[in-house]
């Protein structure tokens, strides 16, 4: 328990100290995941409301897919990217591997099924009259998909808070495809895993007070939009 | 609709790869071309966990304008990465495969940089009687005879193909109960040992830099075959399609200069009370123990 408290400490006067290295570590950790969070939207909240709302040919399959793409593990995605991204391997001349850009890539690929999933999930639970009602109303197509992403918000919201705390507490691929580079790759995670190993037990605890209080942070401010009141 | 999805998801990627590369654009100091300046170091985890390239790192980059990006892994792995050309120089801990490595063709060229020395860590108990041993391989004859418990990297690193071979000499396939393949760094290797009151073999900076909250101590140690010595190794450019050559020049011969040589010999002595490495850049290393059998010295807090 005394340990727990050091590190307590210890956070706040790495927070407070301004320390050049833990800030950095916080702005990468924070700039990769809110990027790669963007991503993983831009791609998942599409391609869930696709296979919400529309009908075709292995439609299921691809369903079953995004389904199973929700428990990627992340080392495994971390493998992928890294083979891609070898010098020897086909998008190797991008000299992205050991990048932030890498890191983002491979995290955006962990949590767009997560997305998508959510996004399809949402989308499922409206009530089905709702979109006929729209098309009678003379709605668009894109209109009408609008309004449906409109009425699923809070589900939605909940996706956003799915996938950005997959992204965030994520490790194996980060450490795999950025390196965990001193001042280039390392995050949160990765220099808490680096700082246990080292033995520097206070600071480990630091950097995970530090990241659970960004998540909060992050997660309360996704709360708020979520339980604002509705407008009329 | 099967079109649109196809539209819209390649549209969504490349909106992904837009925002990516101006990622990598907004890096600073990235304005030379990529991949000429950057030099990959594959190296053993004991240099990123000692914190010895915290201090070799940037120093090397002010001199020489490249920017080194160190990959932490085990020896095994770092010879595999330098074998496939996805790293440009290493630097590791395993003589024989290193030795293997060099004959095959897959390095240009091999210089020892320094040394340090492993020890055997164990219960302060001591139930295998080994403390003080002067010998490893008798040590580790003792420990199977006595079937006491004892944990093993088991992850192809410099330590655990050390660990290996003192079986060899020893005669024995470790097996059974007594016997743990962690599939770890060394760090929470030794915490396993530390929570199974085991023996294991370490190398001593990540014994000393844990030693505060382990109840293990030093049983065998200053034993000739327990040295550990350190060789970069200049990756061959036909192993892959872009090997950065003049930058693992570089980087071999920044380590070896009398300055940096310097730095090593003091890295650690703020923190130990003594140094984690000993330079050895003219070979002075490769015959006798490289550490002197030390008292440990309490960490400082």
């Amino acid at each position: 328990m005394g340990e727990i408290g050091q590190g307590m400490i210890e956070a706040v006067r790495l927070l407070l100290s301004g320390d050049r290295d833990v800030w950095q570590i916080i702005l990468l950790s924070l700039r990769v995941s809110l990027i790669a969070t963007a991503c993983s939207l831009a791609l998942g909240v599409p391609f869930g409301a696709t296979l919400a709302l529309s009908r075709f040919p292995g439609r299921a399959i691809l369903i079953g897919l995004v389904h199973t793409g929700m428990g990627l593990p992340p080392i495994s995605v971390g493998l992928l990217v890294s083979l891609l991204l070898w010098r020897s391997g086909p998008l190797g001349a991008l000299h992205l591997l050991y990048t932030p850009a890498a890191m983002i890539v491979a995290q955006a690929i962990i949590a767009t099924p997560i997305v998508a999933g959510l996004t399809l999930a949402a989308l499922q639970s409206l009530d089905p009259r709702l979109r006929t009602q729209l098309l009678a109303l003379g709605a668009s197509r894109v209109q009408t998909v609008w309004w449906l992403l409109r009425e699923a918000r809070l589900p939605l919201i909940a996706a956003v808070v799915a996938g950005f705390g997959a992204i965030i507490s994520e490790i194996g691929a980060a450490i795999m495809v950025g390196g965990n580079i001193k001042g280039e790759t390392r995050t949160l995670t990765t220099a808490t895993v680096l700082e246990a190993g080292r033995g520097n037990f206070e600071i480990a605890i630091a950097l995970t007070v530090v990241l659970l209080t960004m998540t909060l942070t992050v997660n309360l401010l996704l709360t708020a939009i979520q339980q604002r009141r509705r407008p009329a | 609709m099967c079109r649109i999805l196809t539209v819209v998801t390649s549209l969504m990627l490349l909106a992904t790869a837009g925002v990516s590369a101006g990622f990598v654009q907004g890096t600073p100091g990235s304005e030379a071309p990529r991949g000429a300046r950057d030099v990959i170091l594959a190296t053993t985890t004991s240099t990123q966990d000692s914190g010895l390239l915290d201090v070799l790192v940037p120093r090397f980059e002010a001199e020489t304008g490249y920017r080194l990006k160190p990959i932490a892994v085990g020896s095994g792995a770092a010879l595999e990465l330098g074998r496939r050309g996805e790293a440009d120089v290493l630097l590791a801990h395993s003589p024989e495969a290193e030795a293997a490595f060099m004959a095959e063709g897959f390095g240009r060229d091999r210089t020892v940089v320094m040394a340090n020395d492993f020890i055997v860590a164990g219960p302060v108990i001591d139930p295998a009687g080994i403390a003080g041993a002067t010998d490893a391989v008798t040590a580790f004859q003792a420990i199977a005879a006595a079937e006491a418990p004892f944990v093993s990297r088991g992850d192809d690193s410099g330590t655990h193909a050390l660990e290996k071979r003192l079986w060899q000499q020893a005669a024995i396939t470790p097996s059974g109960g007594w016997y743990t393949e962690a599939g770890v760094g060394m760090g929470e290797t030794l915490n396993i040992a530390n929570e199974r009151a085991a023996y294991t073999l370490a190398d001593r900076g990540t014994f000393l830099a844990l030693q505060d909250r382990l109840d293990l101590t030093v049983v065998v140690e200053g034993a000739p075959e327990l040295i550990n010595i350190y060789h970069v190794i200049t990756v061959n450019p036909e192993n892959g399609p872009a090997v950065n050559t003049a930058g693992a020049d570089a980087f071999a011969t920044f380590l070896v200069e009398p300055a940096t040589q310097r730095l090593i010999a003091e890295f650690g002595v703020d923190r130990f009370g003594e140094p984690l490495f000993v330079p050895c850049a003219d070979a002075s290393c490769e015959a006798t123990p490289a550490v002197a059998p030390a008292t440990p010295v309490a960490t400082p807090a």
